[in-house]
């Protein structure tokens, strides 16, 4: 089970995502150049977070050119693994392989800090190793991950299930309190419809190692993980 | 030949920045302001062989696909002779 890890100019946790893959997911990962459009041997890519392009324009929207994007949307539509974190999921909205758009938290601040969110669908490729609304601690760091979206997507999105993770209490409540972006909904991650393709704010690469806070992160990486083994069977 | 682009939130979109803007200049004294949004503004510069149709749809392209995202933004295409 072979991962890549996309880099852009500006990206800034790939060694991050690297680093989780080789030492705690424990398989074979490579940096995948964003000039290089050929993808064949993956069976999961990791779209990092960072700054790509300075996030220049709208964040995201400029990395969407680069030549490796196509090669990742025909990637994702074979069916292929795609995980956006944090500027990876802008990138990933803008390229259209998401719906909606994240614009400038509500409260103008760029956040950085530990928060909950609550497991919405357990059931997907991404989150069989977790229970139904179970509270993970995950942190984010972003400037702009208030996700909006129109009423149709909206409910598109509520009815497929493809809502997996919202913001919450520690309780897991959703509350207007615990939304640290003004997130429609207290969205954190969404997929597309077919269920291959997520993007999220939460880091689960920062959330591997007891060390850093917490290691809730894992059992996204070994939902995964499960899927892409069952794949092969 | 010249082309002027704004790109401004879509009806609804919220504006944090426009919001902080407003904030401010009311505190600065500036009275009935009822809301400020902000925007984008570009200005493209094109090559004077290219006929003002085409041009244009070029631009309408660009702002488009580039300088707007249709999922919280309008754009507007203003072309200068």
């Amino acid at each position: 089970m072979k991962f890549g890890v996309v880099v852009f100019p500006g990206s800034n946790c790939d060694h991050d995502a690297y680093h989780v893959v080789s030492k705690h997911v424990g398989q074979p990962v490579d940096f995948i150049w964003h000039k290089d459009t050929d993808l064949s041997g993956y069976d999961a890519l990791i779209v990092p977070g960072g700054f790509s392009y300075g996030d220049y324009l709208r964040a995201g929207a400029l990395a969407r050119f680069s030549p490796v994007m196509t090669a990742v949307a025909d990637f994702a539509a074979k069916g292929g693994f795609v995980l956006g974190i944090c500027n990876g999921f802008q990138i990933l909205c803008e390229a259209g392989l998401l719906p909606g758009a994240l614009i400038r938290n509500r409260g103008l601040h760029y956040v950085c800090a530990h928060i909950n969110i609550r497991v919405e669908n357990s059931d997907s490729f991404y989150t069989t190793a977790l229970k139904p609304e179970q509270v993970l601690r995950i942190p984010i760091a972003h400037g702009e991950g208030n996700y909006v979206c129109d009423d149709a997507t909206f409910d598109e999105l509520v009815d497929q299930g493809r809502i997996l993770f919202r913001y919450c209490e520690p309780d897991g409540s959703i509350t207007d309190a615990s939304n640290p972006n003004g997130s429609r909904d207290n969205i954190a991650g969404i997929t597309n419809r077919a269920g291959n393709v997520l993007g999220m704010m939460p880091h689960p690469d920062r959330a591997c190692e007891e060390m850093l806070g917490s290691n809730d992160g894992r059992d996204i990486f070994r939902s995964l993980t499960a899927a892409m083994a069952a794949r092969e069977v | 030949m010249k082309a002027q682009v704004y790109v401004t939130l879509k009806t609804g979109i919220l504006d944090p920045q426009g919001k902080a803007i407003k904030h401010s200049v009311a505190l600065l004294g500036f009275g009935q302001i009822d809301d400020v949004r902000q925007g984008k503004y570009f200005e493209i510069a094109l090559d004077d062989g290219i006929a003002p149709d085409e041009a244009r749809a070029r631009v309408d392209r660009l702002a488009r696909e580039v300088l707007s995202n249709p999922v919280i933004e309008d754009y507007r295409v203003e072309m200068i002779p």
